[in-house]
């Protein structure tokens, strides 16, 4: 748990940490680099050249450019959104509950979005509301409604004074929505197909409508977390001492939360429940640069963006022309990395 | 009120293999085809299924309980429909079928040992409903999901055999085939051969030809689409859009307009489409779900919807 460690590390000692420009320029590096090879992979063979044409306003080839402009680059672009998204989120539950195994659906939120997706696919599936499909809708609203359920029975019950209360409240609530959610499921086979498929995650878009979907949550809600990524810091040290620094708990413990679940009700409404970015990374940038929150959190916005859309391209093409759902490729992939990357560096700094 | 389908099973890992196998009902190949029923239509008569074992049905059967969509079709159009007492609670056709809460996905044995049927017809050995039906003494043939229209024609034999109307089993599977010919020889193959895309729902998810529907594609010299995708699912792929774009097909058959309303305008408006020959053209044809998932006489109707476009390309082509 990240608790009080008396051993003390360079980082810690020397000064307040902040984001070494090098490992900054990497996680540049690495989205410019996903991103060209989310962009450049596909059923369609596109040459580099036909791409920056493309992204220049002159391109060739229609049918080419039709494809990068409607469906690659708005793909690449929401995979991005969505990774970024979900390892930021997952790094600031981590910091707000001091928990390494939180993880941005600690409160339910993936209850509340397969349940909301889940009854929008079975009553309404093509129908749209002002001018939005009804199922992203409802995942976002589902998943707001399981957080702000947890909340509310956590606050109930405990009187948010601890960490555990809330998450105990967020199980009962996951729990709860999950068993609505598989009821309604096996009661509409005709469409389970479309259900499971939502479940396990795909970055479909209708064209930029998605990302614009996404977008504004995404920047608030990151933006919210960065700015309090110090105060994470400071949460680090434990509750007593951090209240006694003059900080408010409680305050923190609500803005991010509500924060991060913002962003992760959006990216999951369009994306699916995408499992195991909001941990993976996060602790994967903890074990190779630093614990600091003020280096966790952008690294995971940059290192979470690039990882999805390799995945993203990985699904795409492992057996083509079908696709596999992308969930699937996240756990599959993140797992023995993560192991590797703990028994290589830092095993002992967990 | 809508179709619905139910389904076995509980645990996230065993539902997937549940799903892949019981939603999928209408369109899964589970076996191959069944051996052919004997000669003599005088009971008791004994039917051998593929998997070797034997059903005997000592008297022709009065209460039929049928829990497979396309078995109560095939019950229906061979004359045996007085007989059936109950159908599952997908089985919307025909409409004076009586209809139940049963479920072919999660067969509850008691349930059905209820009507005290003498014969039951399922498409799955789903829920042990095979072992809870022999332990009561009730002979049930499994009619699993055919891959070919042979297969579909023995199991109208089977099912003429087993319900005393094997003569009106034989002109059922007769019309048929004069009519699929019929509809075969109506298109002449074209010198480039005319691309499908036929689409399961709105995330994509097709048919290759080692399906039924597959199977009538290919009969009417159609070239799917889907094929390349075999290597990861050799029966129902999940495409990407950008390959379908890429294909670009010149017909797409619709078997999602009536789980998710998808028709010519929905499919022109998903972005990246409407460059699609069979978009641009207007060759983009809904059928509906259930005729398209099912492996009975309505084929007949399945081909009447699309080979009128086929034979329209073949004359642009």
């Amino acid at each position: 748990m990240l608790g009080v460690k008396r051993r003390a590390s360079p980082l810690v000692l020397s000064g307040l940490p902040s984001l070494p420009w090098i490992w900054g320029a990497a996680g540049l590096l690495a989205v410019v680099a996903s991103a060209g090879i989310g962009v450049l992979v596909g059923p369609v063979h596109i040459s580099p050249g036909a791409v920056l044409q493309a992204l220049v306003g002159g391109a060739a080839d229609p049918g080419q450019a039709n494809i990068l402009w409607s469906l690659r680059f708005p793909r690449v672009a929401l995979g991005l959104l969505v990774g970024g998204m979900l390892a930021v989120a997952g790094a600031a539950y981590q910091g707000v509950f001091r928990n390494p195994l939180a993880d941005p659906y600690l409160l339910g939120a993936a209850a509340g979005a397969n349940l909301g997706a889940t009854l929008a696919i079975s009553v309404a599936p093509g129908t749209s509301v002002i001018g939005v499909n009804v199922v992203p809708l409802a995942a976002f609203a589902g998943a707001a409604a399981a957080v702000g359920g947890a909340y509310l029975l956590g606050r109930t019950v405990t009187g948010l004074r601890s960490n555990t209360g809330l998450i105990l409240a967020g199980v009962a609530i996951a729990a709860f929505f999950n068993s609505i959610q598989e009821f309604v499921q096996q009661s509409q086979t005709s469409s389970i197909r479309e259900v499971y498929s939502w479940i396990l995650g795909r970055l479909v878009t209708a064209g930029w409508d998605g990302v614009f979907l996404v977008l504004p949550y995404v920047v608030l809600s990151a933006g919210v977390i960065f700015l309090h990524r110090r105060l994470l810091d400071a949460l680090m040290i434990g509750e007593d001492e951090t209240t006694s620094l003059g900080i408010s708990v409680q305050r923190v413990r609500l803005i991010v939360v509500v924060a991060a679940t913002l962003g992760t009700a959006a990216v999951v409404a369009v994306g699916g429940t995408i499992a195991f970015v909001g941990i993976i990374v996060p602790h994967t940038v903890r074990l190779l640069v630093g614990r600091s929150y003020r280096v966790v959190i952008p690294l995971s916005l940059l290192f979470g963006a690039a990882f999805l859309v390799l995945a993203d391209t990985v699904a795409r093409t492992i057996v083509a022309p079908a696709e596999v759902p992308i969930g699937v490729i996240t756990a599959f992939v993140g797992a023995p990395f993560f192991i590797i990357v703990m028994r290589s560096t830092r095993a002992a700094a967990l | 009120m809508r179709t619905h389908q139910q389904q076995a099973g509980a645990k996230p890992a065993a539902r997937f293999g549940t799903v892949v196998v019981a939603a999928f009902l209408g369109l899964t190949s589970c076996g191959g085809g069944q051996s052919s029923p004997p000669a003599s239509a005088h009971f008791p008569v004994t039917i051998t299924e593929s998997n070797g074992t034997t059903v005997t049905v000592t008297h022709q059967p009065r209460h039929i309980v049928s829990l497979s969509p396309t078995g109560t079709e095939m019950l229906f159009a061979i004359g045996a429909g007085s007989q059936v007492i109950a159908v599952d609670d997908q089985s919307n056709y025909p409409a004076t079928a009586p209809r139940t809460r049963l479920s072919g996905f999660q067969p509850n044995i008691e349930a059905i040992a209820a009507y005290q049927p003498d014969l039951v017809v399922a498409s799955d050995d789903v829920g042990g409903i095979v072992r809870g039906m022999q332990a009561l003494n009730i002979p049930i043939l499994i009619e699993a999901a055919a891959k070919t229209l042979d297969d579909s024609y023995l199991q109208l034999k089977q099912l003429g055999t087993a319900t005393g109307h094997p003569a009106e089993a034989d002109v059922v599977v007769a019309r048929m085939r004069a009519d699929i010919d019929s509809f075969v020889r109506s298109v002449s193959k074209p010198a480039r051969q005319l691309r499908i895309y036929h689409e399961l729902d709105n995330t994509y998810y097709s048919v290759t030809s080692a399906t039924f529907i597959g199977q009538v594609y290919r009969l009417l010299g159609l070239s799917n689409i889907a094929d390349a995708a075999q290597g990861a699912a050799p029966d129902y792929p999940q495409l990407s859009a950008e390959y379908i774009v890429a294909a670009n097909p010149d017909l797409i058959v619709l078997a999602d307009t009536k789980c998710c309303q998808q028709d010519l305008n929905s499919v022109a408006a998903r972005p990246g489409w409407a460059v699609i020959k069979a978009v641009k053209s207007g060759q983009v044809v809904g059928v509906d779900d259930d005729i398209a998932s099912r492996w009975g006489p309505r084929v007949i109707d399945f081909m009447k919807a699309v080979a009128p476009h086929v034979q329209q390309l073949e004359k642009a082509a």
